[in-house]
Protein backbone atom coordinates (compact mmCIF):
# COMPACT_ATOMS: atom_id res chain seq x y z
CA UNK A 1 0.00 0.00 0.00
CA UNK A 2 1.22 3.65 0.05
CA UNK A 3 2.51 5.58 2.64
CA UNK A 4 -0.70 7.86 2.63
CA UNK A 5 -2.97 5.31 4.10
CA UNK A 6 -3.40 4.92 7.87
CA UNK A 7 -5.06 8.76 8.87
CA UNK A 8 -8.40 8.78 11.07
CA UNK A 9 -11.13 7.29 9.36
CA UNK A 10 -13.77 9.38 10.92
CA UNK A 11 -11.81 12.68 11.42
CA UNK A 12 -14.44 14.09 13.19
CA UNK A 13 -15.34 11.85 16.05
CA UNK A 14 -11.47 10.14 16.27
CA UNK A 15 -9.82 13.96 16.84
CA UNK A 16 -12.67 14.93 19.70
CA UNK A 17 -11.76 11.03 21.57
CA UNK A 18 -7.80 11.54 21.04
CA UNK A 19 -7.86 15.18 21.63
CA UNK A 20 -9.64 14.41 25.34
CA UNK A 21 -7.36 11.92 25.70
CA UNK A 22 -4.08 14.14 25.03
CA UNK A 23 -6.08 16.73 27.76
CA UNK A 24 -6.15 14.39 30.11
CA UNK A 25 -2.74 13.39 30.01
CA UNK A 26 -1.28 16.85 29.77
CA UNK A 27 -3.36 17.60 32.92
CA UNK A 28 -1.86 15.15 34.83
CA UNK A 29 1.96 15.12 33.83
CA UNK A 30 3.84 11.92 34.06
CA UNK A 31 0.76 9.67 33.96
CA UNK A 32 0.71 7.16 31.13
CA UNK A 33 -2.18 6.90 28.65
CA UNK A 34 -3.06 5.05 25.05
CA UNK A 35 -3.17 6.93 22.24
CA UNK A 36 -3.22 4.57 19.26
CA UNK A 37 -5.96 6.37 16.39
CA UNK A 38 -4.01 6.65 13.66
CA UNK A 39 -1.57 4.18 11.43
CA UNK A 40 1.17 6.35 10.16
CA UNK A 41 4.30 4.96 8.49
CA UNK A 42 7.26 3.77 9.87
CA UNK A 43 9.79 4.41 11.75
CA UNK A 44 7.19 6.96 13.12
CA UNK A 45 4.56 5.12 16.29
CA UNK A 46 1.02 5.16 16.02
CA UNK A 47 0.94 7.54 19.40
CA UNK A 48 3.00 9.69 17.57
CA UNK A 49 1.37 9.89 14.67
CA UNK A 50 -1.82 10.38 16.28
CA UNK A 51 -0.69 13.04 18.31
CA UNK A 52 0.46 14.75 15.28
CA UNK A 53 -3.32 14.61 13.25
CA UNK A 54 -4.59 15.84 16.67
CA UNK A 55 -2.34 19.25 16.59
CA UNK A 56 -0.52 19.75 13.53
CA UNK A 57 -2.77 21.82 10.59
CA UNK A 58 -1.79 23.99 8.16
CA UNK A 59 -1.10 27.18 10.99
CA UNK A 60 1.54 24.91 12.77
CA UNK A 61 4.53 24.96 11.71
CA UNK A 62 6.31 21.33 12.31
CA UNK A 63 9.92 20.49 12.36
CA UNK A 64 10.72 16.87 11.25
CA UNK A 65 13.88 15.83 12.91
CA UNK A 66 16.08 13.53 10.80
CA UNK A 67 15.44 9.66 9.98
CA UNK A 68 11.60 10.96 9.52
CA UNK A 69 11.62 12.34 5.69
CA UNK A 70 9.34 8.79 5.26
CA UNK A 71 6.42 10.28 6.74
CA UNK A 72 6.61 13.74 5.02
CA UNK A 73 3.73 13.12 2.12
CA UNK A 74 1.79 11.24 4.94
CA UNK A 75 2.06 14.48 7.09
CA UNK A 76 1.51 16.38 4.09
CA UNK A 77 -1.87 14.89 3.34
CA UNK A 78 -3.40 13.88 6.57
CA UNK A 79 -2.26 17.45 8.67
CA UNK A 80 -1.47 19.87 5.86
CA UNK A 81 1.30 21.40 7.88
CA UNK A 82 4.67 23.18 6.76
CA UNK A 83 7.49 21.71 7.67
CA UNK A 84 10.27 24.02 9.01
CA UNK A 85 13.38 24.24 10.61
CA UNK A 86 13.53 24.32 14.43
CA UNK A 87 13.39 28.23 14.84
CA UNK A 88 9.96 28.65 13.37
CA UNK A 89 8.73 25.48 14.72
CA UNK A 90 5.28 25.12 16.79
CA UNK A 91 5.48 21.52 16.87
CA UNK A 92 8.60 19.12 16.34
CA UNK A 93 8.53 15.61 15.68
CA UNK A 94 11.15 13.13 16.21
CA UNK A 95 13.58 10.51 18.20
CA UNK A 96 14.52 12.23 21.55
CA UNK A 97 18.64 11.84 20.15
CA UNK A 98 17.08 13.49 17.03
CA UNK A 99 15.67 16.78 18.54
CA UNK A 100 18.31 17.78 21.08
CA UNK A 101 19.66 20.11 21.31
CA UNK A 102 17.02 22.07 22.88
CA UNK A 103 17.69 25.56 22.37
CA UNK A 104 16.92 25.72 18.90
CA UNK A 105 13.58 25.82 19.67
CA UNK A 106 11.36 28.49 20.62
CA UNK A 107 10.72 29.07 24.15
CA UNK A 108 7.75 31.92 23.69
CA UNK A 109 8.83 35.70 25.31
CA UNK A 110 8.18 37.16 28.88
CA UNK A 111 4.99 38.04 27.93
CA UNK A 112 4.13 35.99 25.25
CA UNK A 113 5.27 32.74 26.76
CA UNK A 114 2.81 30.56 24.56
CA UNK A 115 5.01 31.37 21.51
CA UNK A 116 6.75 28.28 22.27
CA UNK A 117 7.15 24.69 20.57
CA UNK A 118 5.68 21.36 21.72
CA UNK A 119 7.78 18.35 21.25
CA UNK A 120 6.42 15.17 20.29
CA UNK A 121 9.14 12.54 21.04
CA UNK A 122 8.92 9.17 19.96
CA UNK A 123 11.19 6.88 22.99
CA UNK A 124 12.00 3.39 22.92
CA UNK A 125 10.49 2.68 26.38
CA UNK A 126 7.98 4.89 28.44
CA UNK A 127 6.99 3.47 31.64
CA UNK A 128 6.31 4.36 35.17
CA UNK A 129 9.20 4.09 37.03
CA UNK A 130 12.61 6.16 37.26
CA UNK A 131 12.79 10.04 37.69
CA UNK A 132 10.42 11.76 39.89
CA UNK A 133 7.96 14.29 38.80
CA UNK A 134 6.15 17.06 41.00
CA UNK A 135 4.04 20.07 40.36
CA UNK A 136 0.51 21.09 39.20
CA UNK A 137 -1.49 18.52 38.14
CA UNK A 138 0.65 16.01 40.09
CA UNK A 139 -0.57 14.42 43.56
CA UNK A 140 1.93 14.04 45.91
CA UNK A 141 4.46 12.33 43.15
CA UNK A 142 4.61 9.92 39.74
CA UNK A 143 7.84 8.10 38.43
CA UNK A 144 8.38 8.23 34.67
CA UNK A 145 11.12 6.68 32.50
CA UNK A 146 12.88 9.84 31.21
CA UNK A 147 15.87 9.55 28.82
CA UNK A 148 17.71 12.36 30.40
CA UNK A 149 17.01 14.60 33.33
CA UNK A 150 19.36 17.63 33.50
CA UNK A 151 17.34 19.06 29.98
CA UNK A 152 13.75 18.77 31.76
CA UNK A 153 15.21 20.46 34.72
CA UNK A 154 17.11 23.43 33.07
CA UNK A 155 13.53 23.77 30.48
CA UNK A 156 11.79 23.98 34.23
CA UNK A 157 14.17 26.98 35.23
CA UNK A 158 13.25 28.72 32.24
CA UNK A 159 8.76 28.84 33.59
CA UNK A 160 6.96 30.50 32.31
CA UNK A 161 8.71 30.20 29.59
CA UNK A 162 9.96 26.80 28.30
CA UNK A 163 9.10 23.41 26.07
CA UNK A 164 6.30 20.99 27.01
CA UNK A 165 7.12 17.56 25.80
CA UNK A 166 4.77 14.91 24.61
CA UNK A 167 6.48 11.27 25.13
CA UNK A 168 5.53 8.88 22.75
CA UNK A 169 6.44 5.00 22.91
CA UNK A 170 4.49 2.90 20.36
CA UNK A 171 0.92 3.06 21.18
CA UNK A 172 1.43 4.93 24.58
CA UNK A 173 1.82 8.80 25.81
CA UNK A 174 2.83 10.49 28.62
CA UNK A 175 3.13 14.37 28.90
CA UNK A 176 5.51 16.55 30.72
CA UNK A 177 4.82 19.99 30.72
CA UNK A 178 7.27 23.16 31.26
CA UNK A 179 5.34 23.28 34.95
CA UNK A 180 6.45 20.06 36.23
CA UNK A 181 9.42 19.92 38.78
CA UNK A 182 11.83 17.06 37.32
CA UNK A 183 14.52 15.31 39.90
CA UNK A 184 16.16 12.20 40.22
CA UNK A 185 14.75 9.31 41.37
CA UNK B 1 -5.95 24.24 0.27
CA UNK B 2 -4.07 27.07 2.09
CA UNK B 3 -5.75 30.55 1.54
CA UNK B 4 -2.83 32.43 1.27
CA UNK B 5 -1.51 31.07 -1.30
CA UNK B 6 -1.67 32.95 -4.30
CA UNK B 7 -2.40 32.09 -8.20
CA UNK B 8 0.48 31.64 -10.17
CA UNK B 9 1.08 35.47 -12.12
CA UNK B 10 1.49 33.67 -15.49
CA UNK B 11 -0.91 31.20 -16.84
CA UNK B 12 0.93 27.64 -15.91
CA UNK B 13 2.19 24.96 -18.85
CA UNK B 14 -0.49 22.42 -20.03
CA UNK B 15 -1.19 20.03 -17.65
CA UNK B 16 -3.57 16.96 -18.38
CA UNK B 17 -4.17 16.10 -14.79
CA UNK B 18 -5.42 19.94 -13.87
CA UNK B 19 -7.56 19.93 -17.31
CA UNK B 20 -9.49 16.62 -16.55
CA UNK B 21 -10.10 17.33 -12.63
CA UNK B 22 -11.25 20.98 -13.06
CA UNK B 23 -13.71 19.17 -15.46
CA UNK B 24 -14.96 16.88 -12.91
CA UNK B 25 -15.00 19.02 -10.87
CA UNK B 26 -17.14 21.41 -12.66
CA UNK B 27 -19.73 18.21 -13.57
CA UNK B 28 -22.82 17.11 -12.77
CA UNK B 29 -22.94 14.26 -10.70
CA UNK B 30 -25.09 12.08 -12.90
CA UNK B 31 -23.29 13.56 -16.02
CA UNK B 32 -20.08 11.78 -14.47
CA UNK B 33 -21.78 8.35 -13.45
CA UNK B 34 -22.34 8.23 -17.19
CA UNK B 35 -18.47 7.90 -17.83
CA UNK B 36 -18.06 5.64 -14.84
CA UNK B 37 -21.06 3.97 -13.97
CA UNK B 38 -19.49 1.31 -11.90
CA UNK B 39 -16.37 1.68 -9.53
CA UNK B 40 -13.78 -0.51 -9.43
CA UNK B 41 -11.95 -1.84 -5.81
CA UNK B 42 -10.49 0.72 -4.32
CA UNK B 43 -9.86 2.30 -0.70
CA UNK B 44 -10.59 5.28 0.90
CA UNK B 45 -7.38 7.45 2.11
CA UNK B 46 -9.94 10.30 3.24
CA UNK B 47 -13.50 9.75 3.44
CA UNK B 48 -15.62 12.12 1.41
CA UNK B 49 -16.29 15.18 3.54
CA UNK B 50 -17.88 18.41 2.83
CA UNK B 51 -16.31 21.89 3.57
CA UNK B 52 -16.14 25.34 2.06
CA UNK B 53 -13.51 27.06 -0.26
CA UNK B 54 -13.06 31.06 -0.96
CA UNK B 55 -13.22 31.35 -4.41
CA UNK B 56 -10.98 33.91 -5.55
CA UNK B 57 -11.17 36.37 -8.57
CA UNK B 58 -9.13 39.32 -10.39
CA UNK B 59 -10.55 42.06 -11.93
CA UNK B 60 -11.00 41.39 -15.62
CA UNK B 61 -8.96 38.39 -15.01
CA UNK B 62 -5.55 40.07 -14.62
CA UNK B 63 -5.95 42.98 -12.15
CA UNK B 64 -5.24 42.01 -7.99
CA UNK B 65 -7.40 38.56 -6.81
CA UNK B 66 -9.77 39.34 -4.84
CA UNK B 67 -12.18 37.12 -2.75
CA UNK B 68 -15.86 36.50 -4.61
CA UNK B 69 -17.41 33.94 -2.44
CA UNK B 70 -17.37 30.53 -0.45
CA UNK B 71 -18.54 27.84 -2.34
CA UNK B 72 -19.27 24.42 -1.04
CA UNK B 73 -16.75 21.61 -2.21
CA UNK B 74 -16.71 17.93 -1.56
CA UNK B 75 -13.67 16.28 -1.72
CA UNK B 76 -12.48 12.54 -1.33
CA UNK B 77 -9.00 10.52 -2.16
CA UNK B 78 -9.15 7.15 -2.74
CA UNK B 79 -6.15 4.37 -3.86
CA UNK B 80 -6.88 1.42 -6.21
CA UNK B 81 -5.79 -2.03 -5.60
CA UNK B 82 -2.57 -1.14 -7.62
CA UNK B 83 -1.81 1.30 -4.97
CA UNK B 84 -2.16 4.58 -7.57
CA UNK B 85 -4.27 7.41 -5.77
CA UNK B 86 -6.83 10.04 -6.77
CA UNK B 87 -7.93 12.72 -5.12
CA UNK B 88 -11.45 14.22 -6.35
CA UNK B 89 -12.58 17.88 -5.53
CA UNK B 90 -16.39 18.83 -6.48
CA UNK B 91 -18.83 21.51 -6.09
CA UNK B 92 -21.78 20.59 -4.21
CA UNK B 93 -22.47 18.09 -1.42
CA UNK B 94 -22.64 14.55 -3.38
CA UNK B 95 -20.59 11.81 -1.72
CA UNK B 96 -20.28 9.61 -4.39
CA UNK B 97 -19.54 12.57 -6.77
CA UNK B 98 -16.83 12.66 -5.07
CA UNK B 99 -15.35 9.31 -4.74
CA UNK B 100 -16.40 8.70 -8.66
CA UNK B 101 -14.31 11.06 -9.27
CA UNK B 102 -11.11 10.81 -7.11
CA UNK B 103 -11.84 6.84 -8.76
CA UNK B 104 -11.44 8.43 -12.32
CA UNK B 105 -8.24 10.99 -11.49
CA UNK B 106 -6.84 7.42 -10.44
CA UNK B 107 -7.41 5.34 -13.28
CA UNK B 108 -6.58 8.66 -15.94
CA UNK B 109 -3.41 8.02 -14.45
CA UNK B 110 -3.42 4.14 -15.37
CA UNK B 111 -4.12 1.99 -18.30
CA UNK B 112 -7.54 2.82 -18.10
CA UNK B 113 -7.08 6.39 -19.37
CA UNK B 114 -7.42 5.25 -23.02
CA UNK B 115 -11.03 4.13 -22.48
CA UNK B 116 -12.16 6.84 -20.32
CA UNK B 117 -10.09 9.91 -21.97
CA UNK B 118 -12.89 9.87 -24.95
CA UNK B 119 -15.63 9.73 -22.43
CA UNK B 120 -14.30 12.97 -20.50
CA UNK B 121 -13.72 14.59 -23.95
CA UNK B 122 -17.19 14.22 -24.65
CA UNK B 123 -17.85 15.69 -21.43
CA UNK B 124 -16.03 18.57 -22.14
CA UNK B 125 -17.26 19.53 -25.28
CA UNK B 126 -20.82 19.02 -24.28
CA UNK B 127 -20.15 21.42 -21.14
CA UNK B 128 -18.47 23.79 -23.27
CA UNK B 129 -21.20 23.60 -25.98
CA UNK B 130 -24.08 24.61 -23.08
CA UNK B 131 -21.29 27.42 -22.03
CA UNK B 132 -21.86 28.83 -25.40
CA UNK B 133 -25.62 28.22 -25.68
CA UNK B 134 -25.79 30.39 -22.82
CA UNK B 135 -23.20 32.96 -23.37
CA UNK B 136 -25.39 33.48 -26.84
CA UNK B 137 -28.52 33.70 -25.06
CA UNK B 138 -27.46 36.43 -22.84
CA UNK B 139 -25.54 38.33 -25.79
CA UNK B 140 -28.78 38.82 -27.70
CA UNK B 141 -30.77 40.30 -24.70
CA UNK B 142 -27.15 42.52 -24.25
CA UNK B 143 -27.77 46.43 -24.17
CA UNK B 144 -25.00 48.47 -25.12
CA UNK B 145 -24.44 51.66 -23.73
CA UNK B 146 -23.01 54.81 -25.14
CA UNK B 147 -22.81 58.70 -24.51
CA UNK B 148 -24.17 60.83 -27.49
CA UNK B 149 -22.86 63.83 -28.55
CA UNK B 150 -24.30 66.60 -25.05
CA UNK B 151 -25.21 69.93 -25.81
CA UNK B 152 -22.76 72.22 -23.89
CA UNK B 153 -20.41 70.32 -26.44
CA UNK B 154 -21.74 72.14 -29.59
Amino acid sequence: MTALTGGFADPAIQSAQGFRVLMQAMARPGTIHDLALAVPPAPLGRAAGTVALLLADPTTPLHLAQGHDAIRDWLAFHAGCPLVGPDRAALALGRWDDLLPLDRFAIGLPDYPDRSATLIVALDRLEAQGARLTGPGIRDQVSLSLPDIAPFRANRALFPMGLDFILTCGDRIACLPRSTVVEDA
Amino acid sequence: MDPRRKMPAKAPPPNERRDWLSLMARSAPDRLARVLPDLPDHDLLRAPETGNVMVQGRVSATGAPFNIAEMTVTRCSVVLSCGTVGHGHVQGRSRSHARRAAVIDALMQTGAAATLTPQLRAMEAEAQAATTERAAKAAATRVEFFTLQRGEDT
